[in-house]
């Protein structure tokens, strides 16, 4: 398993934020967690890549990991070019006065190549669109060689052009052997290319592959709120139902899916 | 004005402003222009007490831009409003004046080292710049990358394995040095602009971070040669033309690059 969580239990200040959480993701496995705004998405990210300390359980990783922050907020000014965020991924953490090598250059390059960025390069960090900088990010978390990629909410902010070109990068990402563990708080955009689904509710978790999560009864649980799941052309789409059709739901009664 | 016993005066300045053209890079990169308004005004009792006291300027600087940092990061943590940073650095520069009231040099002292006084530097001056001006960059230099993938975003940083408060603590300790190095050329007040002025200018002006230090540190000694030439030539403290030629040097860039076209932003939308 690339990685694995075991009856993790994080709290702040005597709250529990997530209780009991556990999952496990192959290599090579693209997978969303999917939760509201303050349902402990990014407590999760935090603490699988090390930032927290959990009160309970373990998280056990394979090899390196590579992370996208929710937010980045540089000044437009700051004398960062996007190659330059690029290289730090590489040998950020290193001392030393860094002189420009051929070797480094090349594996930049050819980073910001298969994010398709070569582009926009040259361009400031803080002058890039959200597509751009997200491909930036992607690359910076690449370019070291992790085994994990966790990424917190990319997709926020993004419009459905550039959401559907990142999930499909991340999709190539994920072919090449590297898991990709993506946060949102709308499965829409992913539901195309995830093949595995880990949903947040109450500090509790639910996972499972996709075709046995987006199901209408077992979101309608998880939500708490009647969802539909509609197919058209072939694709799946989860919308809120009816608000006649709500239902009251105990979110700390969310099962896990096997 | 290049007589012998103005030597040291351009030794130290340029000393100065290469320390302060690095360290002001990093300021303006990692967002801490308040620590270097900051720290030279907890370094003015600092000095002021040394006179009191009979000891080295240099010691009572260092010693207390280093407590400065301690007061700044004890601030941080706690997120004490505005209000009180504010009073509490008003209360460190009164505690100064005390002091330099109490030595019995007070209006002498209170001008150079608010304002600076480049032209008294004596012979006794240059070593410990030296040390300083020539530490300062080293260790700046060493710390490039950490220092700068922590300033664009901590959380990418501590994947990296960087501890983004131990780095704090060692950047804002070398600003604390760079600051005493300072505060007896450009004075506690004027500090910031050396640091600042030229370190803003270089960040609008080129894209890169290796050149944006390296023209940091250019404009930093031009600015500071300017400074002194001009206050030899007319006899004005060299402080008022330091102070205004970083805030023109700040202004020239961002006037031109508000008042070019907008580049076209190329690739996806």
């Amino acid at each position: 398993m690339s990685l694995t969580v075991t009856n993790l239990t994080v709290r702040y200040g005597g709250r529990e934020v997530l209780r009991d959480v556990g999952f496990a993701l192959e290599p090579g496995a693209f997978c969303g967690l999917i939760g509201a705004n303050g349902s402990g998405k990014t407590t999760l990210l935090r603490t699988i890549l090390g930032f927290e300390t959990p009160s309970a359980g373990r998280v056990e990783r394979d090899g390196t990991v590579g992370y996208v922050p929710q937010k980045l907020q540089i000044a437009a000014d700051m004398p960062v070019r996007a190659r330059d965020l690029v290289a730090l991924g590489l040998d950020g953490h290193r001392l030393g006065f860094s002189w420009p090598s051929a070797g480094r250059r090349r594996r930049v390059e050819e980073m910001l190549a298969s994010v398709d960025a070569l582009a926009f390069a040259d361009q400031r960090v803080g002058e890039l669109s959200g597509g751009q900088l997200q491909r930036v990010l992607i690359a910076h978390a690449l370019v070291s060689g992790p085994k994990l990629l966790l990424l917190d909410e990319p997709l926020a902010n993004l419009d459905l052009r550039a959401a559907a070109e990142i999930v499909a990068l991340l999709k190539r990402v994920a072919g090449q052997g590297v898991t990709v563990l993506i946060s949102a708080h709308d499965m829409n955009p992913l539901l195309g290319a995830m093949d595995r689904l880990v949903y947040l509710a109450n500090g509790r978790a639910a996972s499972g592959r996709t075709e046995q999560v987006v199901r209408t009864e077992v979101l309608s649980e998880l939500y708490g709120y009647h969802i539909d799941v509609i197919r058209v052309h072939g694709r799946i789409l989860v919308v809120a139902g009816n608000a006649e059709a709500h239902h009251h739901h105990d979110h700390d009664h969310v099962a896990a899916i096997p | 004005m290049f007589a012998p016993y103005l030597l040291n005066a351009w030794v130290v300045a340029s000393l100065v402003a290469v320390a302060s053209g690095c360290a002001g890079f990093f300021v303006v990169c990692r967002r801490e222009s308040f620590a270097a308004h900051a720290l030279p005004m907890a370094a003015f009792p600092g000095a002021a007490a040394a006179a009191l006291f009979g000891l080295g300027q240099v010691y009572g600087l260092v010693v207390a831009a280093l407590g400065g940092v301690a007061l700044l990061l004890w601030l941080k943590r706690g997120q004490r409003s505005d209000a009180a940073t504010a009073l509490l650095l008003v209360a460190l520069l009164a505690l100064g004046s005390l002091f330099l009231s109490l030595s019995g040099r007070y209006a002498d002292s209170v001008y150079a080292l608010l304002f600076g006084q480049i032209f008294a530097v004596g012979p006794g001056d240059v070593l410990p710049a030296l040390v300083l001006g020539l530490a300062v960059p080293a260790v700046l230099l060493s710390g490039f990358r950490p220092l700068l993938l922590s300033a664009l975003s901590p959380d990418l940083a501590m994947v990296r394995g960087i501890g983004c408060t131990r780095i704090e603590i060692l950047f804002l300790s070398v600003l604390a040095l760079a600051a005493a190095l300072a505060l007896p050329v450009t004075g506690a007040l004027l500090v910031f602009s050396l640091m600042t002025g030229p370190a803003s200018a270089a960040c609008i002006m080129v894209r890169s971070p290796r050149a944006a230090l390296a023209l940091s540190v250019a404009l930093a000694l031009a600015l500071i040669w300017q400074a002194l030439a001009l206050s030899y030539l007319t006899s004005w403290p060299a402080g008022f033309f330091t102070g205004v030629l970083a805030a023109l040097l700040y202004l020239a860039p961002r006037i031109w690059r508000t008042a070019r076209p907008a580049p076209r932003s190329p690739g996806l939308a």
